[in-house]
């Protein structure tokens, strides 16, 4: 297969995948902002938004303030952010448009159906429901990815794809823990005046549990949890439902895991390297537990994560995506 | 003057033989049935992404080609005699592109004279004495004929360079089976959708000679080119390769594609990218669509371009007068398709004639394609005859004049119901170990009423083009 080709498969699949937890992680936010809580608190959140993706300097180009309804604005509309569901979608699209020969007719027709019906969404922006867009954004993603299940051919291009998808929501189910994690501590402060005092509305297990159910649903994982655990919202288990649960569709683990048999079979003369890349990823967190993350503090094994996985999908593009060497 | 030709029915008003059953159908669908399976067709080509890019709009602007959908059909006979035309003068040209480069025993006759070659900006001088597979030259023409009467056909144009349209007479064609699949059983209609494995078939033939099984890529400008869809369906029936000029390189005079095994040696290259971009170390030098090395690649024989560099010497509309001879120098046959009579303004005495008789006149420009820098003289007003005066006394040379055809009119779903325009063909002749053709070809239609025009970078449409099985 073409390099470029591959690049373009890999591509299209990591923006679908992105676009979606964009959706998911806007309507996790606006679900919370509905929640009675301080105002700085809020506006944190929203912060927290575009720190999760570096794009609070592109953010401050472009808005004067931070407010909810501008957040939103640059996070689904905005052209000049890379990272905005327009632009997901959008690149997407034009990658499927580009190797349109080489994805089912399906998979090319449900990306181009939904850049289309964007399109009309996007003529009566002033009348649309947020909530109801996310939506449609989320259903769409899933679309694609059963499409993409259901009809193609389990080959070099279906494992491109899979590539993308995966290293994208490893990428983003860690950063969301992070922020999520950070908020957290900066909640504990929030949380007291300055005479140490709790502020009201902050008070007890009750923010906490919508805090950490937020989390849960903005990677579809509250019902699982419950299903899991049977037990109280707890920041621990949470993480540990995110990074080691092995049935978890979007852990850490479950994402390493299956990238490994992927990255096999699609071996060629330089992949070595990517081989024991993830084998050792994927060792260290078989032979490590909750316990020993909490001792080693959660961000910083979430740094260290975001790290190799990155070095992982660079590495995946040296090997695959940029040409080869004239032999 | 006299009402043009009218594909369906005769001077009388009565349907002619070969579209009676249509005509009859046609009669019971009511305006609403049809606007409503025109809204459906543009509907369903935007899904699947029959479009092209209009350039300069931001986030991917794109438009679909106006389909018609009464379809533009011919008896069998008819075509019958049609092919054989262009199946004879496809060969004289190909016989034509190999001599100029080779023996150019044209030129020594006396036919046509040097300097039409030589001066010519199409020749190419770096193909002199270079031998391609078969001695084919043009593996895929697109001829476009027009029709001025019964029986009555005249070749408008050869391009015998990157000829596109021939996706729209596929898809025209599904579109029509999917609207109206009730016609399909009153009309035995021949099919067109093995294009693809006829074009392949030819590419393979073509190949050079020490390869075995030759290695087939279609080669594209890139997304943002108006056929991008067209060479993106093209390579994905045949079940090749499309690659942009980035994905290849030449190394030994071989050309290679970057794959995510390694190079992979490639053996046929059907471009859809012009001469001039091809090669930026033979070419124009800021080019970045092409592959440094491919015209050394070309000359070694160790890759096939389709068609080859230097083509475009056969289809200038300066040599287009010389058809008819072509024929009959190298085949021996009287020429079965006609020409349109031609003026060449670099002729004094023709020159005199076409200023003379501007407002009757089709004035070209020789290098012009796309329906640009041309004058319709009966559509245009005087002041726009006057400017093309000056610039046809500049630069004669540049010029050649025809006169106005009554091209014929075919029914068209139009917004006041359905009404005649103007319409002409494009079939598409592909030239390997064999010459083979699908039946028909692309029917283009002017939408606007009295319109000359049929491209579709001025406004034209599209029909599906139905040749009849005895």
């Amino acid at each position: 297969m073409l390099s470029r080709t591959a690049d373009c498969l890999y591509w299209m699949a990591r923006y679908t995948e992105r676009a979606e937890n964009t959706a998911r992680m806007l309507d996790v936010n606006h679900q919370t902002s509905l929640l009675p809580q301080p105002a700085e608190f809020l506006e944190q959140s929203w912060k927290k938004l575009l720190t999760i993706s570096k794009l609070e300097k592109l953010f401050l180009e472009k808005y004067d303030v931070l407010t909810r309804e501008n957040v939103l604005d640059f996070m689904i509309y905005e052209t000049s952010n890379p990272s905005s569901i327009v632009s997901c979608l959008f690149a997407a699209r034009e990658n499927a448009r580009v190797i349109r020969g080489k994805i089912t007719s399906e998979v090319w027709e449900t990306q181009n159906t939904t850049w289309l019906e964007l399109q009309r969404i996007l003529e009566s922006r002033k009348q649309t429901d947020q909530s109801r867009l996310l939506e449609w954004v989320k259903h769409r993603c899933h679309l694609f990815r059963g499409v993409m299940h259901g009809t193609m051919l389990k080959n070099e291009a279906f494992y491109f794809m899979s590539v993308g998808t995966l290293l994208e929501r490893a990428d983003n189910t860690a950063r969301i823990l992070e922020t999520k994690y950070e908020d957290q501590a900066a909640l504990k402060i929030l949380r007291k005046d300055k005479e140490g005092k709790l502020v009201d509305g902050t008070d007890g297990n009750f923010f906490d549990f919508y805090h950490w159910a937020a989390l849960l649903r903005s990677v579809s994982a509250f019902e699982i949890y419950r299903q899991i655990y049977s037990d109280q919202v707890t920041p621990k288990q949470v993480a540990q439902l995110l990074i080691f649960n092995k049935q978890m569709p979007r852990s850490l683990v479950c994402c390493v895991n299956e990238l490994i048999p992927l990255i096999a079979e699609m071996k060629n003369q330089q992949s070595k390297e990517i081989e024991r890349l993830l084998g050792k990823l994927k060792a260290s967190l078989d032979y490590s537990d909750i316990d020993e993350v909490f001792s080693q503090g959660l961000e910083e094994f979430i740094e260290e994560f975001l790290e190799r996985i990155n070095h992982i999908a660079d590495e995946f593009s040296n090997t695959y995506l940029i040409p080869l060497a004239v032999a | 003057m006299k009402l043009p030709f009218d594909e369906m029915l005769d001077a009388s008003g009565k349907a002619r033989p070969h579209y009676q059953v249509f005509h009859n159908w046609l009669k019971q669908q009511s305006d609403t049935l049809m606007g409503l399976k025109r809204a459906e067709a543009d509907l369903i080509f935007r899904r699947v992404g029959i479009t092209f890019a209009v350039y300069g709009d931001d986030l991917g602007s794109e438009r679909t080609i106006p389909f018609d959908q009464v379809p533009r059909i011919f008896a069998a006979k008819e075509w019958e005699r049609l092919e054989a035309g262009l199946r004879q003068r496809v060969k004289a040209l190909n016989r034509f592109i190999y001599d100029v480069y080779h023996e150019e025993d044209i030129i020594k006759a006396g036919i046509i004279p040097a300097e039409q070659i030589y001066n010519n900006a199409q020749y190419r001088p770096e193909m002199r004495n270079v031998n391609v597979p078969r001695d084919i030259y043009a593996q895929i023409a697109g001829i476009d004929i027009v029709r001025a009467g019964e029986g009555e056909f005249y070749v408008l144009e050869d391009n015998l360079r990157v000829p596109s349209g021939v996706s729209y007479m596929v898809e025209d064609r599904k579109m029509m089976m999917r609207l109206f699949p009730d016609l399909f059983q009153k009309y035995r209609v021949a099919p067109v959708e093995h294009y693809p494995d006829f074009l392949l078939e030819c590419l393979k033939s073509v190949k050079p000679d020490d390869v075995k099984k030759p290695n087939v890529v279609v080669l594209t400008p890139g997304m943002y080119n108006s056929a991008y869809f067209e060479h993106s369906y093209l390579a994905q029936q045949m079940g090749v390769e499309l690659v942009e000029g980035k994905d290849l390189f030449v190394k030994n005079e071989q050309v290679f594609m970057r794959t995510t095994q390694g190079p992979e040696r490639v053996d046929v290259i059907y471009r859809r990218v012009d001469d001039d971009f091809l090669d930026p170390l033979a070419f124009r030098s800021d080019s970045t669509l092409g592959v440094a090395g491919l015209l050394s690649a070309h000359r070694a024989g160790n890759v096939t371009l389709a068609n080859a560099i230097g083509t475009g010497i056969a289809d200038d509309k300066s040599i287009y007068p010389y058809v008819p001879d072509m024929i009959e120098f190298y085949l021996g046959e009287k020429p079965i398709l006609n020409n349109v009579p031609t003026f060449q303004c670099r002729k004094p005495d023709d020159l005199a004639y076409t200023l003379a008789n501007l407002d009757k006149l089709v004035v070209k420009l020789t290098h012009g394609a796309g329906g640009y820098g041309m004058l319709v003289g009966p559509a245009s007003s005087k002041a726009e005859i006057e400017e093309f005066r000056r610039h046809l006394i500049t630069n004669p040379d540049k010029y050649i004049a025809q006169p106005t055809l009554a091209l014929s009119t075919c029914p068209t779903f139009v917004e006041s119901g359905v009404a005649p325009r103007h319409i002409d063909l494009r079939p598409f002749v592909l030239s390997g170990k064999t010459i083979k053709m699908v039946p028909g070809g692309l029917t283009r239609v002017a939408l606007k009423e009295g319109s000359l025009v049929v491209n579709s970078s001025q406004g034209g449409g599209t029909k599906d083009t139905w040749v009849l099985e005895e």
